[in-house]
């Protein structure tokens, strides 16, 4: 979809006073942009668009909520799209369990992209067109050719995919349904996470803001922040006898919808 | 496995269930007769009159979470109190990580309770594992699949019930550890290569199936000897 059209179907009656400045001024700075290279902007303005609605807020719009789900649909292609090209490239992935278990992630992604098309149409919004990815990010990564390399960006995408649906939920808040669906993908990310994570070898579950080992330094991102000790203003290692590791391994942490569009961002092309 | 949710489903509060709910859960039959005879002891009294009230709103949410993470890790702690034979040095780290991350919820979930609604905190639970053998490791895998698989399915639908953000978010933290949990006993079972995230519990949409409170204490009750009343949560609109 072109950013015109996206930024056009945007009804602005529908979002609170302060929401709306804040998108008008964004759009009317996208719209004005002439200056960036158009790789630049057309791997830019889909996200940028969508951080517009990342600050959780009482009254969700329909818009917003659309908004969430386009993220969402963003990343579920992402990673559909990895998993089929990995899935149909004779000789990457081993037959039997490791197949077995990558064509049933796959299988997942694309039920999740089409609940998501599906849900967003019945919302009377438009679903956000696949984008096209370079999942090589210009030649740095040959996970097609790599089965190693595969693998961790498998881990890459699944521990993003998890901490990012968790970052919407307080979007989502209003729309009990939908905020629902939303967590019933959200821990079935997490399944495959913590079964991506056991095939390489490391626990299923993210010890401090360890990316673990074989992964490459380019996937911190995705592990930064979860070391967290304080969840909802206790200091858990202050009441309990479980040490600091166990602690930061019990609770995972969210990701801003900007911090997962820079994730994903790397393996878009436009 | 679909039979364990099935049955699980079933299960009411009595004894008979306890150990149907193993036999379902895809304990072979030797295991069956040596859960059945640990069934009939009773050394330590069931306090049959206990009733718990969780309460309502939020803080009702948060002794319903509390409440199932006493269940886990007191379960895991059993678990690796009596470690059954054969129990792998790569089963007991993941098992021993296990009773870490719910002893720290329990825990957490005690702390965070009192400083909200010092006096709506529900009280330290007692359980009956007497459906579980626990010296036997199809057993105990059996249990803990169907308890993390539960756990999952109980934040999940109660994610829509919260009205505070940050509670809403603390239950996403935590619901996906329980999901990597789920998926990691899975695949200890092995039942298939699939398992970690079977057909049993997500629907051809992809999405993981959520129980109200009332359907997941109906299930967990029997693991309580506290009659746990639910009655006053929310319930979805």
């Amino acid at each position: 979809m072109s950013l015109i059209s996206f930024l056009n179907q945007i009804n602005d009656n529908e979002m609170d006073s302060e929401s709306r400045d804040h998108f008008l001024g964004r759009k009317d700075a996208l719209l004005k942009m002439t200056e960036f290279s158009k790789k630049l902007a057309l791997a830019a303005i889909p996200l940028g668009v969508l951080s517009t609605f990342a600050s959780p807020v009482k009254a969700q719009s329909t818009s917003q909520v659309i908004g969430v789900l386009n993220f969402a649909l963003t990343l579920e292609h992402l990673e559909n799209e990895y998993y089929k090209m990995g899935n149909s490239r004779s000789g990457l992935i081993p037959s039997g369990k490791d197949k077995d278990i990558f064509v049933q992630i796959a299988k997942h992604e694309q039920q999740h992209v089409d609940f998501l098309i599906d849900t967003i149409t019945s919302l009377s919004g438009t679903p956000v067109a696949k984008p096209t990815f370079d999942f090589t990010v210009s030649g740095a990564f040959d996970p097609f050719n790599n089965y190693a390399q595969f693998l961790a960006l498998s881990q890459a995408f699944e521990d993003t995919g998890v901490r990012a649906y968790k970052g919407q939920a307080p979007a989502l808040k209003g729309n009990g349904p939908i905020l629902t669906a939303a967590l019933a993908i959200h821990s079935v990310e997490a399944r495959h996470a913590s079964e991506v994570r056991r095939l390489r070898g490391l626990k299923g579950w993210i010890t401090q803001n360890n990316r673990g080992a074989g992964m490459p330094e380019a996937t911190q991102a995705v592990y930064n922040g979860e070391n967290q000790m304080v969840q909802l203003g206790v200091t858990v290692t202050s009441v309990t006898n479980v040490g600091a590791d166990a602690v930061t391994e019990a609770w995972d942490e969210f990701l801003t919808m900007a911090e997962v569009n820079q994730i994903a961002g790397l393996f878009i092309v436009s | 496995m679909s039979e364990t949710y099935n049955v699980l489903e079933k299960a009411t509060n009595n004894n008979f269930s306890r150990k149907k709910f193993l036999q379902y859960a895809g304990v072979t039959t030797a295991a069956t007769v040596a859960f059945g005879l640990v069934g009939c002891k009773k050394d330590s009294p069931v306090r049959v009159d206990d009733k718990v009230n969780l309460g309502s709103g939020d803080v009702g949410v948060l002794n319903y979470a509390y409440a199932l993470e006493q269940l886990e890790a007191a379960f895991y702690i059993a678990v690796l109190n009596s470690a059954y034979g054969g129990m792998s040095s790569g089963e007991g780290l993941i098992l021993e990580d296990l009773r870490k991350h719910e002893v720290a919820h329990r825990d957490w979930l005690k702390a965070a309770l009192t400083s909200v609604a010092p006096n709506s905190v529900i009280p330290t639970l007692t359980f009956n594992f007497s459906a579980v053998n626990f010296s036997n490791r199809a057993s105990v895998l059996a249990t803990a699949k169907a308890f993390e698989d539960l756990g999952v399915s109980a934040y999940n639908g109660a994610g829509q019930l919260i009205q505070n953000t940050d509670y809403l978010v603390q239950a996403g933290k935590i619901v996906s550890v329980e999901a990597r949990h789920a998926a990691a006993i899975r695949s200890m079972i092995a039942s298939s290569n699939t398992s970690f995230a079977g057909d049993d519990i997500i629907d051809s949409k992809g999405l993981e199936m959520t129980r109200t409170p009332s359907q997941v204490l109906g299930i967990a009750q029997s693991f309580f000897n506290e009659q746990i009343d639910g009655s006053n949560l929310p319930v979805p609109n």
